[in-house]
């Protein structure tokens, strides 16, 4: 949610230099000097882990998230019934709520992430190749919507589907996605916009045309791989963001619903209670972090692999 | 555009100039659009300000919809709407019985102005200072501790550091106040807290830009030009790279106030300060639609407002920079 | 250029902390004046004591304007106004005579002050959400509803001192009814004066203990003392400030750190914490509610008792009140609380002596009776209100309901309270939570909420003309312990059909300073300021 929590500039900067990229190596270079950075590839098994943790724990694990254990309620972490974390306030086993917690985190994050990718390219690159008139209307209204306090239209959003989506767990979660998508692919139109301008006036491919390649060759070979690059690193740069927005929607109590649980969601219960049962703040406090530490390695990494200058 | 066209030639004062105007004008029209589209937004959320815990009687209920328009169509109730924004009223607010909108934005107004304002100057300096110093000093253990440091503060919440802050600073340390104002009043000490909460998630994006640029400053060839001419250490770096480097800092103006804003909603709720953005959350859930409408258009001013200062200021640093 | 950036930033905030601190007048502090400093869970949405309507108003509306009853610190209701009273035989007809007093601008408080805020109070221009509370007074109904004038209103001023109320019914709760706010008088004179801004600090006048000075929203409401009160040499607090606090977390820690003396809520799950952290701080006393779910009777499968029954015996209210929310909530077995007014216990449900696991299997069987089993599985949508304790609780329901058997699966959706209470009264639900909270110390308070002429506010469209015609009899009954025994009676009728499901019976929670002195924790939660002081 670069739009709300304005990390977006940083990005449009990194942006600005991986366009500078070309060549038909690119991608071996790039992925080799990627995998000579230790910070991202240990980012990248971590969050393999972390990942597959999401998707199968919840199954595999002994206890279901939503079971309740009456005589445990808000148990310390112990090896006793396998409450490795300790158990909620309500008598849930906080390690399977975790993994839930995760699974929906990254479900919103890269979701949302996606539909703003969908959203962004298509509407940024018809600006950008077109041009004339329609790419005048079309960044217009980018502008008129960047003007949006968007958090407000987050929040009203949330008020108009929430009780029609209560109760209904998975229609809940897709409009957290949406509404939070919707927002996100502001940026992305500009950047791909710009990308797309560039790389039509670049001499490679003005020789590529002069030579008679056929325009879906040009696209192909041209101009996808330059325009993937920053679409990658926009990508890795995004999902925390979207994580830390679906949070901040829990924290006013307009985020998943009971029992299905979230990392913000955890984490605000947690810290409602931080004093009395510190590790219900500490537990998903700490994965979060380290999660969102992942994907911003991984995102700089990226971009230092795509464009070596800044090494 | 035509203005630009007729400016365009006069020089690039002139077709600054025109540029202001120009997005001045733009500005009317993305405002309108904004409010179409809260209002009807808001107008679609179930329920209505008047439904309340106990039941009225329905002849009492027709005759309050009826004062606020209510009982109208909507795109007459729009009209009304419009109309009183043009006299430059925003209306009574529906729930607040004794007070309009535009006396709920003055209270609230300065304070949560106060509060973003000051952690926006104190994540520029710090930010700032942070980031030039890892580039400086890039790849030591002191660039590796702001860019940890940095990593975090993006990492956690603000509803998790409000509540920390306030627990050990104000009820173990009994250091600071753990919320509120001094009556009414602002004082640093009860500003401290939530001013720091919400700076803290921006001093580590600013950190982060002005490391990034400043490295790339530095190695441009401009610098190595200055170093070659033999220019001291502390001018190249404070008359030409730094200059340079503050570029993305401006054009996150934009993104940053919207950040804020954002931020404001928390920190005013964890800390019990009586600012616009709790008010917004309050107005939204009880559906005061006037309230609502009120902030959104405060709100979307003050963002068109900085992005446009934030492309004056870049013009200004950035010769490069033609308006048109 | 950064510099010159960075002075410019400077001047901004600089201006923009000079432009906040204009804001607020200097109220010079008398350094040996004694201040309350009262945490007040949310920002009144009035003070105008017609328009109010919650409890938080309540706090701050009881401590300016004095009804004809008042409150003393055990809460119960005493004279205020009223200098002494006749009531005649048939119970219908009350005569007042008032005290000399005068409001806070030196003008005497009349009957005629009286009457016109009962009339201004039905008036539909007034739109009081709250006015209905009045309609034991005789035409007040029709007049509310325009089909009577003003003047056939049952309030008449018999001389500037003498007040005549007539009544529809003889309501023998009628002087806990004359302490609440809709009854309270108002300025005659200043209403008229400045119309919908006379609450305003600027305008307001007050025959109450204290009178508004300042209200900041969403910060504080300031009130201080009103040497024209006729038992000012008995208060002993000058001022009281009042914050909106909604965040129980955050109110706590600002009782912690000292800045608030008092507040009238502590969450919950954290009482055994603050006992040791607080000492001598927490209070917890019974009050006069009860949260209880409802069954939508109109639609399938809640028509049919059985189910009904079923899926209140399944709930381990015992668990969800002591392990989850863990406040002092008690497990409700009837609707109507314990330790109300005029009213003996002893209607409960039935099967309330039963083990929990008794109750599952039974429930199972139950159910099993009206048709449900691995080929018919039960399935429902249980709401429940996002405030309070109402979500904490759910994930315990939800999974209580579910255990009775791999065939019943219960969904929950939490709404936003306000819509919730909108879809009950619309019959928009199939079990949704909601509570009651009494509005005067007597148990019609509560019963009168499953008539069939309770309309909406009756969520579970419960009607059955037996109990309805004891309601009807118990209004009109002087004898007290006939009356009782009638409304028990109701009660025990109304809990066999089971249109509901009682959970639990709320509690009164407080933070108290142990300094302040005369606090007296109390059934109804009305602590007026005017009662309270500072140990020395």
């Amino acid at each position: 949610m670069s739009a709300m929590f304005g990390n977006n500039a940083p990005l449009e900067e990194r942006l600005k230099k991986a366009t500078t990229l070309q060549g038909r190596s690119l991608w071996q270079d790039a992925r080799a000097r990627l995998f000579r950075n230790k910070a991202a590839v240990t980012s990248m098994v971590l969050l393999g882990i972390i990942t597959f943790l999401a998707i199968f724990g919840p199954w595999i694990w002994m206890h279901d998230y939503d079971t309740v254990y009456k005589d445990r309620v808000a148990l310390a972490p112990t090896w006793e019934n396998w409450h490795i974390l300790g158990t909620d306030t309500q008598g849930r086993d906080l390690f399977v709520r975790l993994l839930m917690g995760l699974r929906v985190s990254l479900a919103v994050g890269m979701v949302a992430t996606s539909v703003s990718l969908i959203i962004g390219v298509l509407w940024g690159a018809t600006a950008g190749y077109i041009g004339g008139r329609l790419d005048e209307v079309m960044m217009r209204i980018v502008d008129v919507l960047y003007a949006m306090p968007f958090i407000f239209f987050v929040i009203i959003l949330m008020v108009i589907f929430r009780d029609a989506t209560a109760g209904k767990p998975a229609l809940n979660i897709i409009l957290i996605f949406v509404a939070i998508g919707a927002v996100e692919w502001l940026t992305m139109a500009r950047i791909v916009r710009g990308q797309t301008i560039t790389l039509k006036s670049r001499e490679f491919i003005e020789a590529a045309e002069a030579a008679g390649v056929a325009p879906f060759t040009i696209v192909r070979r041209h101009i996808v791989p330059n325009v993937l690059g920053p679409v990658v690193v926009y990508v890795t740069l995004t999902i925390p963001a979207v994580i830390l927005a679906e949070s901040f929607l829990s924290f006013i109590g307009l985020g998943v619903q009971e029992p299905l649980t979230s990392l913000g969601k955890l984490i605000n219960d947690g810290a409602k209670d931080m004093e009395q049962l510190p590790w219900t703040l500490l537990v998903p406090g700490i994965t979060m972090m380290a999660t969102l530490f992942c994907f911003n390695f991984i995102g700089d990494g990226l971009r230092d692999a795509i464009d070596p200058k800044d090494r | 555009m035509k203005l630009s066209g007729i400016f365009g030639d006069m020089g690039t004062k002139i077709s600054m100039f025109g540029y202001f105007l120009r997005r001045l004008l733009i500005a009317i029209p993305t405002l309108f659009v904004i409010i179409t589209l809260a209002f009807f937004m808001m107008r679609a959320a179930p329920g209505s300000p008047f439904d309340i815990e106990r039941p009225m009687p329905p002849k009492i209920k027709e005759r309050i919809e009826a004062a606020y328009h209510l009982d109208r169509p909507i795109y007459v109730q729009y009209g009304y709407y419009l109309k009183d924004l043009a006299r430059g009223d925003l209306g009574p607010s529906m729930k607040y019985k004794d007070k309009s909108v535009a006396d709920l934005i003055r209270e609230g107004l300065p304070i949560s102005a106060t509060i973003g304002g000051s952690a926006m100057l104190l994540s520029l300096v710090l930010g700032g200072f942070l980031g030039s110093f890892a580039a400086i000093r890039q790849n030591t253990g002191a660039d590796y501790a702001v860019m940890g440091f940095s990593t975090t503060g993006i990492s956690i919440p603000p509803f998790v550091t409000g509540p920390v802050l306030a627990l050990v600073f104000g009820v173990y340390l009994h250091w600071l106040p753990t919320g509120g104002l001094d009556r009414g009043h602002m004082t640093f000490t009860h500003l401290l807290l939530p001013v720091v909460t919400l700076a803290l998630p921006q001093i580590a994006i600013i950190s982060r830009l002005t490391r990034a640029s400043m490295i790339e400053v530095l190695r441009s060839n401009f610098i190595r030009t200055a170093h070659a001419k033999g220019l001291s250490e502390r001018t190249v770096l404070f008359r030409h790279a730094m200059r340079a480097a503050v570029l993305p800092l401006v054009s996150y103006a934009g993104p940053a106030t919207a950040a804020l804003l954002t931020g404001t909603l928390v920190v005013e709720q964890i800390f019990a300060l009586p600012g616009i953005g709790r008010q917004f959350v309050i107005g939204a859930l009880q559906r005061d639609y006037t309230v609502v409408m009120g902030v959104v258009i405060l709100y979307a001013a003050l963002i068109i407002m900085f992005n446009l200062l934030a492309d004056l200021v870049y013009g200004f640093l950035d010769p490069k920079v033609r308006y048109q | 250029m950064l510099l010159k950036n960075i002075k410019s930033l400077t001047i901004t905030a600089v201006s923009i902390l000079a432009l906040a601190a204009c804001s607020g007048p200097d109220a010079p502090d008398n350094p040996d004046a004694k201040i309350l400093h009262r945490g007040n869970s949310a920002e009144p949405l009035t003070l105008d004591p017609h328009l109010a309507s919650g409890t938080w108003e309540n706090n701050i509306i009881g401590d300016m304007f004095i009804g004809l009853f008042t409150e003393n610190a055990a809460g119960e209701p005493i004279p205020g106004m009223a200098k002494s009273w006749t009531t005649s035989e048939d119970g219908l007809t009350w005569e007042f005579e008032l005290i000399d007093t005068i409001w806070s601008d030196g003008v005497p408080v009349t009957a005629h002050d009286f009457v016109f805020a009962l009339r201004r109070l039905l008036s539909p221009d007034t739109q009081s959400q709250y006015a209905a509370l009045v309609y034991p007074i005789k035409n007040a109904a029709l007049v509310h509803n325009e089909e009577a004038t003003p003047d056939a209103l049952g309030v008449t001023a018999l001389g500037p001192k003498t007040l005549r109320i007539d009544l529809e019914y003889p309501a023998p709760y009628f002087p806990g009814l004359l302490t609440h706010y809709t009854t309270f008088p108002v300025p005659a004179h200043v209403v008229k004066e400045f119309g919908a801004r006379w609450i305003q600090p600027e305008n307001i006048q007050v025959n109450g203990p204290y009178k508004l000075v300042q209200w900041r929203t969403n910060d504080f409401v300031q009130v201080e003392r009103n040497p024209g009160f006729y038992d000012n040499e008995n208060v002993c607090l000058d001022e009281i400030y009042y914050y909106a606090i909604a965040d129980a977390n955050t109110a706590e820690r600002q009782v912690r750190e000292g800045r608030l003396d008092v507040n009238n809520d502590f969450p919950g799950r954290k009482m055994e914490f603050l006992h040791k952290e607080l000492p001598g701080y927490v209070r917890v006393h019974p009050f006069l509610g009860t949260t209880y779910f409802s069954f939508n009777t109109n639609v399938k499968p809640f028509d049919d008792r059985r189910v009904r029954e079923a899926l209140s015996m399944a709930l381990d209210r015992d668990h969800i009140t002591q392990n989850v929310i863990k406040s002092g909530y008690i497990s409700a077995y009837s609707l109507v609380p314990p330790g109300i007014g005029n009213y003996p216990q002893g209607a409960i449900v039935h099967w309330a002596k039963l083990s929990f696991e008794e109750r599952r299997a039974r429930a199972k069987e139950l159910l099993m009776e009206a048709g449900f089993g691995p080929d018919n599985p039960l399935q429902f949508e249980y709401t429940h209100r996002s405030t309070g304790d109402n979500p904490v609780a759910a994930p315990g329901v939800q999974s209580d309901w579910n255990a009775i058997a791999p065939w019943v699966n219960v969904t929950i959706a939490q709404i936003e309270t306000q819509i919730l209470y909108a879809n009950l009264r619309a019959g928009d639900f199939s079990i949704g939570d909601g509570g009651w909270i009494a509005d005067y110390n007597d148990a019609s308070n509560f019963l009168y909420l499953m008539e069939t002429r309770a309309g909406p506010q009756n969520y579970a469209n419960y009607s059955n003309p037996v109990y309805d015609q004891l309601m009807d009899a118990v209004n009109r009954e002087m004898d007290m312990v006939e009356r009782a025994d009638m409304m028990k009676r109701a009660e025990q009728m109304m809990l066999d059909d089971m249109p509901i499901i009682p959970m639990w019976y709320l509690v009164n929670k407080a933070l108290v300073n142990p300094k302040v002195t005369g606090w007296v924790d109390n059934i109804v939660h009305t602590h007026r300021s005017r009662y309270l002081c500072f140990a020395e």
